[in-house]
Formats: C-alpha cells, structure tokens, sequence
C-alpha cells in the first residue's frame, strides 16, 4: 500500500487518475475502520486533507458551495444559519470526536444508504460537484445514489464540494437510534419546505438501499399548502397524517440487526408527520417575528 | 515510510511506519506512549482520544500519515511527569476511574471541553458534559462519578486562564 499526500486539487486529480483504485482519505472515519479491519487494502491511500480547496466553504450566487473536506463540526458551527437542514443533520453524527474528522464529501463517497448527510442534501437539492482530469461536472444529489454503497462517482473522479442553495423556508431532520450519540440511523428523515417556489423536498435513510426522496409525499404536501403558503394557515393534522404515510410508502426498507422492516416504515411515517408540524410551526412563527 | 510530527511539544520521527497504520498505533508501538488505548479501532469508543492541531479526535482513525508534521497531544501530555494535572486529580478525588481503560481518552476530552467552557468564562452545563464525552465510553462506573469529576476540575479551575 502506499499512501500520497497531494498539496493541490490537481495532483489530487492526477493521482486519482493513474490510480483508479487508490482509495481517497479525508476524515477517516469509514476509510481507517475498513483499514484497521482489514477489509481495505487500497494499492493507494490518498489523503485529501492537504488540499486547501477542498478545507474551505464560500458562497457563490447565494449558493453555498462547501469543500468536500469540511468536517461536520464547522459545518454546525458555520454553518447552521445558511444550512440549516444539513446542520441538524450534522449535530446527529457520532460524538464530538467523529466530527472534528468527518466530512460531508466522505460521507458522499461512502454513499451508504444510512449516511446521515443524505437526507437533509436530497431534502434541500444539493448538487455535487465532482471532478477528474477530464474536467469538473454537477450531480444532482437525487442521482447520485446508484445502490448500496455505489454512486455515480467515476473511478477518476474525486468529489470537490457540495453546492447548496440556502433555504427560502424551514428544514428539519429527524433520526432514530438506540441512543444520541454514536448511533447509524435505524431510520432518518429530513424535510424542506421551499415556499419561494412553493415545493417540498423530503429525504428518506436508512429505508431503502439507497437514499431517496418522497416524490408523491412532496406532490401531495405542495398541493395542500398551495393555499397556505400566504396565509400561514393551520395545517390541518389529517393533511400532516397522510404526508407521513405518503413517505413511509415511498420507503423500501428490509429487516437488519439495527431494526425490522415494519418498524422503519411506522417511525418514517411518525417521523415525516413530526417534522412537518414542526417546520410548519416555525414558518407560521416566521411570519409573526417579521411582522 | 517516515513520519515526524509533534507530540506533546517534542518533535518526533519514527521510522518503518506502515502505509495504513493508524496514529494510535504510531504512538503506542513506535513512539512508546501507551496512554491513549486501544479498544474498538472504529471510533465508537473513544478511549483513544488525542488533540491533533488541538482538536479532539480518535487516534484509531487517524492514518499515521495524516498527522505528519501536525501537533499531536496526548494524555501524557497534560500535565508534567510525576504531577497531576487538575482533570486527572478531580477524576481520583470523584472515584471516576475504576478499571482505568476509557479514563485516558475521558481525560482528553475533558480537558477540551473545560478550556472551551473557560475561554467563555463560564464551567459546562449538565447537558453540555454529557455531549461533550458522548464519544467515550465507560463500562465500569455509570457515569455518575465521572460528571461528579468533571463539574469538580469545572469548579477548580473555573478562574485559570489558558
């Protein structure tokens, strides 16, 4: 094995390219377990931790586009006011520990359907921006996701950042597990409401092999608010019932050590009425605190 | 291949590491610094807590690469040989240790989260301690007498600076 240490995104690139196993490292946190297990022996470790791009986020046309290398403990910290949903999502991982080191443009890469970024990037419609020698394209985040463990990533390209339009309403998100802190989601949801365009984004984990969106649960839910959305009326709890169930139905979970079937499609659909009584709250509070 | 960073203050290179070597190992096996443990290799643990470049991580999870030429800190670290620093002396006088495996790494992230809350004037909430240790387990104590610990250095050390 031998292990690179590129100081510029295009020796990166180039690596990456001569070596299209070599397995890239940024954080650690699912590299190093797979390493120290000894089910990973890449011909080539390469570290992406010297790459200064990839360390930094700005904002480009009101995009946020965030380096693929920024561990989730700054994305809560400098973040959580543009990136609200991601944020949330963020605060859910692992321990302090875990967050100084992991990343969203790793967890990307991982591409597990329980990563807990998921949600919240298909929920706001993220787009990833990946790259090669070949030249640098985007990837809607909902076609990202290709099976298991597998994404769109070819075997020359790395991922170069995140790109996220900050929210025109609410986002929430919302997790399962046996306990806070160390836990790989039994079941998450995230949920955005977008009333500049009046849409709905929904990301579904941990419920189906790769993660997804709720596309019926998002038609069903922007029809209903179409009145509401200038009102800032109550939702009627019947409308928030059936979105939950809208979203446990776009779900395909199986049966696994961490929860059953059944169980994962029950907390989804709890999990999708909670979020939206919550997301509706605040947009309803919005209103009062700008008036 | 090489490696040289510096631990605890002092630089140091060692020789022969292994390409997937993690940072723990580093430490432990070739630089002869048993402090931070070795328990679960996967971060779920974190009784091998170290500061690199001042920021408390997993040591199991850090390729012995990564860490050249940053600072690394380690248990052994906190406070001058044959004395104890306050973390480490509130920990006896609570009873929080008991068969001492997860104490190093429990240390380290203490001692984090007491310099944040000081830089802030302040000693950590209830909530806020178990947050901060969420990472590190203990299988012997239940933690009670180890948040007894923690709000006790708080106390102590509340009016030193940095």
């Amino acid at each position: 094995m031998e292990f690179l240490q590129p100081a510029t995104w295009a020796e990166a690139l180039e690596a990456k390219a001569a070596s299209r196993d070599a397995v890239p490292v940024a954080g650690g946190t699912d590299v190093m377990v797979a390493v120290n297990f000894g089910r990973l022996r890449p011909s080539l470790l390469l570290d992406l931790t010297r790459v200064p791009e990839l360390q930094q986020w700005d904002t480009e046309d009101g995009v946020v586009r965030l380096g693929a290398g920024v561990p989730y403990a700054r994305v809560i910290t400098e973040l959580g006011d543009r990136l609200p949903g991601l944020a949330m999502a963020a605060r859910t991982i692992g321990s302090p520990q875990i967050r100084n080191r992991g990343t969203v443009g790793g967890n990307l890469a991982t591409a597990s359907p329980a990563g807990d970024a998921h949600p919240a990037l298909l929920a706001a419609d993220a787009e990833v921006e990946v790259a090669s020698v070949r030249g640098t394209r985007r990837i809607p985040v909902t076609g990202f996701y290709t099976g298991v463990k597998r994404s769109a990533l070819a075997d020359d390209e790395l991922i170069a950042a995140i790109r996220i339009r900050p929210p025109s309403g609410p986002q929430q998100y919302s997790k399962i597990g046996t306990r806070n802190a160390m836990v790989i989601a039994v079941a998450a949801f995230g949920l955005a409401l977008h009333p500049d365009r009046r849409a709905v984004g929904t990301g579904i984990g941990s419920a189906a092999p790769t993660p997804r969106r709720a596309p019926e649960a998002e038609e069903f839910l922007a029809g209903e608010l179409d009145g509401l959305w200038d009102s800032r009326g109550e939702l009627p709890a019947s409308t928030a019932t059936r979105f939950g169930e809208l979203v446990s139905a776009a779900a395909a979970p199986i049966d696994d050590v961490r929860g059953t079937a059944r169980y994962r499609v029950h907390a989804l659909s709890v999990m999708a009425r909670r979020t939206l009584t919550w997301a509706w709250a605040d947009y309803r509070k919005e209103a009062t605190t700008c008036a | 291949m090489r490696l040289t960073c510096t631990v605890n203050g002092t630089e140091q290179q060692v020789d022969d590491v292994w390409e997937g070597e993690s940072l723990l190992y580093v430490l432990r096996e070739r630089m002869g610094l048993p402090g931070s443990k070795n328990a679960c290799e996967q971060g779920e643990c974190g009784s091998c807590t170290v500061y690199l470049d001042g920021l408390p991580v997993c040591a199991c999870l850090v390729a012995a690469g990564q860490a050249e030429g940053r600072e690394v800190g380690t248990v052994e670290g906190l406070a001058a040989p044959g004395e104890l620093h306050p973390v480490q002396q509130a920990f006896l006088d609570a009873g929080a240790v008991q068969c001492g495996f997860c104490t190093p790494g429990l240390l380290v992230a203490t001692d984090d989260l007491l310099a944040r809350a000081r830089a802030e004037g302040r000693t950590p909430a209830d909530a806020e301690i178990r947050e901060a240790l969420a990472g590190n387990l203990c299988r012997c104590t239940g933690y009670e007498k180890i948040l007894d610990a923690v709000r006790l250095a708080a106390d102590r050390t509340a009016g030193d600076a940095r």
